[in-house]
């Protein structure tokens, strides 16, 4: 095989994957059957095409394939499908030049408030990006065989309980755009520092978060969440040091990716357009005072605490507070944040390694004797090695004498 | 599409209805009732009497076996069911969502797999 092919092939696959399942799935909900019919053309593609060329249009040749071998499955499951209607598609398949890209339904269908939503982010994964089970499974810290298992069900759900690719009304439409949006950030935020080797999905859901922003330009918190994935991956190449985690004021702004930058703040600016704050814009506006250390050279801390403030005051969380107390104390005191930590319900934060890694470094100048257990207590917690050895490293540099 | 919806409530919370509560309750239902009607999506409802009622049998193995009482025992039980019949999941849900069963209790959604 021409190795151009090939290569070419596999650009077409993972450009297109997601576009062509949502087309091919749409009309029975069927994903699992759609999934079966395009492995099959990509194989199909990969034999005929070093043979006869690459065709005008990859996507429609493998549209049309894939749809052949729906129809001859379906020849020899006469009694699943009325062949009639698949005759209606390759009537349909046939006059194509253009692929619609469907690809927002089919994420709506994958982040399904009817789905639980543990599996929202590894549906999407699979459906939109062509992600195998395995590699999800690595990805979310599963056993390869139980993730393919709840894979399977939550298609055979979609496909039995009426799950459509209709696209919801206007009213609707928010709510569930939230859950793709929340599902993308899952899978952002799975304790990347568990594998600083890569395995983690940070850029598949860069992939997914900018194709939202893409397919939903109306919608600000798209905006917004592509934004703050933009941000946090702009700094991607300066987080870690010898596998010890870099703090964010601390880094070298010279390993960050100024152009990832220059388009986060780009999109956040679109986003804020429209005037409806959300959770993700407030989260990366935060993201954009840090990254402007860049170019002014100093971290605007008062910024930071006040877009806390903002995030607080409207979506309130454990982790969001704990930022908010860390910046007050950059922006005036320690005893300022240590108060706010000490406003906080001693049940819901005795076993938070934020809250406990955070105390610690606020009393670390003032009261260092007092700094030393909150910094064990952390240590205890962590399970990430980069963010465990910078705080025992943290904790060995105390002042106790 | 057709949705049966599975009304299930924990019997002690209805211990304490008062009979006023139970005029209201068969109000709510009534008028759920003709909502479905009027929208056209209503095939079927019933209520069922008290789980102590329940009869179970079996004849697995070949062997009949009559058990007094429901085949388990959990704290909310089968009080009803609606059959409607809508396009879709999302619209099922819709519906569910304004039943009187799901403000008391819980209202499972299932799918018809007869084609």
């Amino acid at each position: 095989m021409k190795g151009s092919t090939k290569a070419r092939a596999e650009e077409v696959a993972r450009a297109s994957y997601g576009r062509l399942l949502a087309i091919l799935a749409s009309h029975d909900h069927d994903i699992a059957a759609a999934e079966d019919a395009l492995a099959e053309a990509f194989a199909k593609a990969l034999e005929h095409w070093p043979l006869r060329g690459i065709p005008n249009n990859p996507e429609g040749w493998l549209i049309t394939a894939a749809r052949r071998g729906r129809i001859d499955a379906a020849r020899k499951h006469a009694r699943t499908k009325p062949l009639e209607q698949h005759a209606d598609y390759m009537a349909r398949s046939d006059q194509h030049d253009e692929i619609p890209d469907e690809r927002l339904s089919l994420m709506l269908v994958c982040a399904h408030p009817a789905l639980s939503s543990a599996i929202h982010a590894p549906l999407m994964l699979q459906c939109v990006l062509g992600l195998s089970s395995e590699r999800i499974a690595l990805a979310f810290q599963t056993r390869p065989s139980t993730m393919a298992q709840r894979l399977v069900r939550a298609k055979s759900k979609i496909r039995d309980a009426g799950i459509t690719f209709e696209r919801p009304d206007r009213d609707a439409l928010p709510d569930r755009i939230s859950t793709v949006l929340e599902a993308t950030y899952a899978a952002y935020s799975i304790d990347w520092m568990l594998f600083p080797d890569g395995r983690d999905l940070s850029r598949e859901a860069l992939f997914l978060a900018d194709l939202v922003a893409h397919l939903s330009p109306e919608t600000p918190e798209a905006l917004g969440l592509s934004a703050l994935i933009s941000f946090l991956s702009a700094r991607q190449d300066a987080r870690l040091k010898d596998g010890m985690l870099v703090p964010l004021d601390e880094q070298n702004i010279g390993l960050w990716d100024h152009r990832m930058i220059d388009h986060a703040n780009r999109i956040l600016a679109n986003a804020s357009v429209a005037r409806q704050l959300g959770r993700f814009q407030l989260e990366a506006s935060i993201q954009a005072v840090h990254a402007a250390r860049a170019t002014t050279g100093t971290t605007d801390w008062e910024a930071v605490a006040q877009l806390y403030t903002g995030l607080n005051a409207l979506f309130p969380t454990l982790g969001s507070r704990i930022g908010q107390a860390a910046a007050i104390a950059q922006a005036r005191c320690a005893k300022d944040g240590l108060a706010l930590l000490d406003q906080l319900p001693t049940r819901q934060v005795a076993n938070f390694q934020p809250y406990w890694a955070t105390r610690a470094q606020l009393l670390r100048d003032d009261a260092p004797q007092q700094a030393k257990p909150c910094y064990d207590k952390a240590i205890a917690l962590c399970t990430e090695p980069p963010l465990r050895r910078w705080l025992e490293a943290q904790a060995a540099t105390l002042k106790l004498h | 599409m057709r949705y049966t919806f599975l009304l299930y409530t924990d019997p002690a919370d209805l211990a304490h209805m008062t009979p006023e509560d139970w005029v209201g309750e068969k109000e709510a239902y009534g008028t759920y009732i003709d909502a479905l009607k009027d929208a056209g999506v209503f095939l079927d409802t019933d209520r069922l009497a008290a789980i102590h009622t329940a009869t179970t049998l079996s004849e697995r193995g070949g062997e009949l076996r009559v058990q007094d009482g429901p085949f388990a025992d959990t704290k909310e039980t089968l009080g009803g069911f609606f059959v409607v019949d809508v396009p879709d999941l999302d619209t099922a849900m819709a519906w569910a969502q304004k039943c009187p069963a799901a403000r008391r209790g819980k209202v499972e959604i299932r799918a018809s797999a007869m084609v």
